[in-house]
C-alpha cells in the first residue's frame, strides 16, 4: 500500500455574491496516492476546477476557501503563509492551467518564461546551465529545442500546452494538478498531450489530479475517477468500476448520457437541469433528477461512505 | 430524384488571389446533395480548421465560393431571384454553434420565436401563433410557461440551444444545418438536443446537416458521414462502415485517438504522427502525406481522387487506387443513398410526413 501524498479533508469554497454565498465546493475529502493519477470529471459549474484551484489555494475574491485542509507530504497548506505558499507552488505542487494558450506571456520568448519559473523558486545557475535545463525540458515534453527561442504565437495549440507542461515539471513538483489541460485541442492532438503527461509523470514519479468534463479523456488517463455534482463529490472509484458497476445514480445517468462508437442509440440524456449553486434543494442536491429518490433524499444529505473496498459515494441507497 | 440543396465542386479560398502566399483553402472541390425526396441526416466530421464552418457558410450562401456553385431547387445561390430566396430560408433552416451570442440581450426569448411567425405569416391570430410556438417547444422537450416570457441569461444554455431548435422547426423546414449545435452543452444534455434533432427527421421528415468535431455523437445520430481533412473529403459514405471500418489513414488516426469513456482502455498504442504544418494554397498532393505513414511519392504530386471501395463509401486515399475513381458527379449520387436504406427495412426507414 502506497502513502498518501496528498490529503484534502473537508475542502469548503463559497463565492460571495450579492444574492448570496455560492457553494462551490462544499466538504470535499479524499487522498491522493503517490504515483497515482487520479482523476475528477463533473458538468460545468459542479465544481471541479473551484476544488483544484483550492488545493493551491489560488482561489480569487469574491470566492474563499471557508474550511479545510490540504496535507501535503505532513504540511497543511492552508496554515502557511502567503509567501511559503508561494515557494510550496511549482516545487511541491504544481499547476497545468485551463487554456493555456491564455497562460504563457505572450511578448516574451518560451526559454525566458521557463527560466523565469526556475530562478524565482531560488534556483542559481549559469546562462549555459540554464539553456541546457531549458532543453532538457522541451525534450521531455517531446518539443523541439528550436521552441526554446520562439513566442508563444509560433506555437501550435498543442505545443503551447506542452510548453506549460514543461514549466509545470520545471521543479520536479510531487504533485500535478492539471485542469482541463486539452480542452480547445484537436482529438489527435488532445492524445499526443496526455501522452506527455503521462510520460512525464511516470518520469518524475509524480502523482496527477487531472480535472476534465470529458469523461472520456479523464477515463483513458487516470486510475481512480471521482465524480462531481453541484459542488459535491459524490463518488470516487477506480475507474473500472466507476464503468462496470457505478454506485451513485448520477454516475450511472452520467455515463448512460455519453455516446458510444460501439453501439447506435445508446445515450440518453439526464432529465432536468443542475440546481444553482446558491440555492441548493435539501438533503442530496441530486434528489429532484434521480428516478430512485424516496423521502429520506428530499431531507438528509447522504456522507460518502465506501460501499465496496475502494469505492466510495455519496447516496442513500447504498446504506 | 429531385436535389433540394447541392454543392458543385465548391472552393473557397480565403485571403488574396490566387496566387497569394497566404490565401488559404478552406474548401476544396467539395461536392454533395441533399436529396429532397428522402429526408437523410448526413454527418460533416472534421478537426478545427478542416473547412466546415465554411461549408455550412457557403449552403447557407452567407460566403461566395471562389469556385464551383452552391444551388438550391437548381438554382445558384449568388443568382437567385427574391422570391427563391424567400422560399430558401424558410426551406433551410440553421442552428449555430454558440446558445449564448445569438441572443439579443435585451429582448425576451419569445423574440426569437414571434419574427419568423410574423415574416412568414404564419399565423392568423396571436392565439394561433402561441399555439404553434407551445407545440414546438413541447417538441424539443421544453415547457413553455418555463421558457417564454424569459430573458436569455434567465435560461441555461442547454435551454437556450433547444429554444434554437424549435425556432428552426417553426417553419417547418425540409433541411436543418446544425453547425457544432451541442458542443458548448454539457454531456447530460447534448443527448437530448441530439435526439429531439434525430426525431425531427424521423417523424417529421426534415432532413439533417449534422456538422461537428465529435465523431462519437455524429456516429450515434447519422445515416451517412463526411470526413474533412484541412478542406478536402478524406473519406465518406455509410456511417457504419467509415466508423467500424475506417481505411482513410487520417480516419484512422481520428477514430483511435477519440478518448471512449469506457472500462476499457483504448488509449493504448503512441500516436506517431507529424505536426500539422500549413500548407500554401494550391501546393499539389495529398493534404494528409506529411503525417501519413503510408505516404509515398505519388501523394506529394498529386492530390488522390475518391475511389469507390465499396458501393457506399468512397476514399479519397492512393492506398486504394485499385478502386475505380469517383468523378464528381458521382461522388454526389454516392451520398445521395446510404447504405442503411437498403439495408434495414423497418427501424432505419424515415417516415416522410
Amino acid at each position: 500500500m502506497k502513502a498518501d501524498v496528498l490529503r484534502v479533508q473537508g475542502l469548503q469554497v463559497h463565492y460571495h455574491t450579492p444574492l448570496g454565498a455560492v457553494k462551490a465546493a462544499d466538504n470535499i475529502s479524499f487522498s491522493l496516492k503517490a504515483d497515482e493519477r487520479l482523476g475528477f470529471a463533473g458538468e460545468s459549474g459542479s465544481g471541479k476546477s473551484t476544488m483544484a484551484l483550492a488545493i493551491l489555494r489560488m482561489i480569487k475574491p469574491p470566492g474563499q476557501i471557508e474550511a479545510g485542509e490540504v496535507w501535503l507530504d505532513g504540511l497543511n497548506l492552508m496554515t502557511l503563509s502567503e509567501e511559503e505558499m508561494r515557494q510550496v507552488r511549482l516545487a511541491r505542487i504544481a499547476l497545468v492551467p485551463q487554456g493555456s494558450m491564455n497562460s504563457l506571456n505572450p511578448v516574451t520568448r518560451i526559454k525566458e518564461q521557463i527560466a523565469d519559473a526556475l530562478t524565482d523558486h531560488g534556483v542559481r545557475m549559469s546562462k549555459r546551465q540554464v539553456e541546457e535545463r531549458v532543453r532538457d525540458l522541451l525534450q521531455s515534453v517531446g518539443l523541439r529545442p528550436e521552441v526554446a527561442n520562439m513566442f508563444p504565437h509560433e506555437l501550435s495549440g498543442g505545443m503551447k500546452q506542452r510548453a506549460c507542461i514543461a514549466i509545470a515539471i520545471s521543479l520536479h513538483p510531487k504533485v500535478i494538478i492539471a485542469d482541463e489541460p486539452t480542452s480547445a485541442l484537436d482529438v489527435v492532438v488532445q492524445k499526443q498531450v496526455m501522452e506527455t503527461l503521462a510520460r512525464v509523470q511516470k518520469d518524475l514519479e509524480a502523482s496527477v489530479i487531472l480535472v476534465g468534463h470529458d469523461m472520456g479523456v479523464v477515463a483513458q488517463f487516470v486510475d481512480r475517477l471521482g465524480v462531481m455534482y453541484a459542488g459535491k463529490l459524490v463518488e470516487v472509484s477506480p475507474v473500472r468500476d466507476i464503468f462496470t458497476k457505478p454506485l451513485h445514480p448520477y454516475t450511472q445517468m452520467l455515463i448512460a448520457s455519453l455516446p458510444s462508437l460501439e453501439q447506435k442509440g445508446t445515450f440518453q440524456g439526464i432529465p432536468g437541469l443542475p440546481p444553482l449553486l446558491r440555492d441548493l434543494p435539501p438533503g442530496c442536491a441530486f434528489h429532484p433528477r434521480c428516478p430512485y429518490a424516496f423521502d429520506r433524499c428530499q431531507t438528509e444529505e447522504p456522507l460518502s461512505r465506501e460501499a465496496r473496498p475502494n469505492c466510495w459515494a455519496a447516496c442513500h441507497l447504498l446504506s | 430524384m429531385t436535389t433540394l440543396l447541392e454543392a458543385r465542386h465548391v472552393t473557397k479560398i480565403f485571403g488574396g488571389g490566387l496566387f497569394d502566399r497566404n490565401s488559404i483553402v478552406a474548401l476544396e472541390g467539395f461536392s454533395m446533395a441533399i436529396d429532397g425526396d428522402r429526408p437523410s441526416i448526413t454527418a460533416v466530421v472534421g478537426e478545427s480548421g478542416s473547412g466546415k464552418t465554411t461549408l455550412a457558410r457557403l449552403l447557407l450562401g452567407l460566403v461566395t465560393p471562389t469556385r464551383g456553385q452552391v444551388l438550391y431547387k437548381g438554382r445558384d445561390l449568388q443568382r437567385m431571384a427574391h422570391a427563391d430566396w424567400r422560399a430558401f430560408r424558410r426551406d433551410v433552416q440553421v442552428i449555430f454553434q454558440d446558445p449564448y451570442e445569438v441572443y439579443n440581450p435585451f429582448y425576451r426569448v419569445d423574440h426569437v420565436l414571434t419574427t419568423p411567425v410574423s415574416k412568414f405569416k404564419l399565423a392568423s391570430s396571436k392565439a394561433e401563433a402561441r399555439a404553434l410556438i407551445e407545440d414546438v417547444l413541447k417538441a424539443v422537450g421544453l415547457r413553455s410557461e418555463e421558457t417564454l416570457g424569459r430573458f436569455p441569461h434567465q435560461l441555461s444554455g442547454g435551454q437556450r440551444q433547444r429554444v434554437m431548435v424549435a425556432r428552426a422547426l417553426l417553419l417547418r423546414p425540409r433541411l436543418i444545418l446544425a453547425d457544432e449545435p451541442v458542443s458548448m452543452v454539457d454531456a447530460s444534455l447534448r443527448a437530448s438536443i441530439l435526439g429531439s434533432l434525430r426525431n425531427m427527421n424521423l417523424e417529421l421528415g426534415i432532413s439533417i446537416m449534422y456538422i461537428t468535431h465529435d465523431l462519437a455523437t455524429a456516429y450515434q445520430i447519422s445515416e451517412n458521414i463526411v470526413v474533412l481533412y484541412r478542406g478536402s473529403v478524406a473519406e465518406a459514405g455509410d456511417v457504419e462502415l467509415v466508423v467500424k471500418h475506417p481505411q482513410h489513414p487520417y480516419t484512422q488516426l481520428l477514430i483511435s485517438s477519440i478518448p471512449l469513456a469506457s472500462a476499457e482502455r483504448t488509449w493504448t498504442t503512441e500516436t506517431v504522427v507529424g505536426p500539422a504544418g500549413l500548407q500554401a494554397a494550391g501546393s499539389a498532393g495529398c493534404k494528409f502525406a506529411d503525417r501519413c505513414p503510408f505516404a509515398t511519392s505519388p501523394c506529394l504530386q498529386a492530390a488522390p481522387p475518391l475511389f469507390q471501395t465499396n458501393r457506399y463509401r468512397a476514399v479519397s486515399c492512393y492506398l486504394y487506387q485499385s478502386a475505380p475513381a469517383l468523378s464528381v458527379e458521382e461522388m454526389v449520387k454516392a451520398f445521395a443513398e446510404p447504405a442503411k436504406l437498403s439495408r434495414v427495412g423497418s427501424s432505419g426507414t424515415p417516415m416522410t410526413a
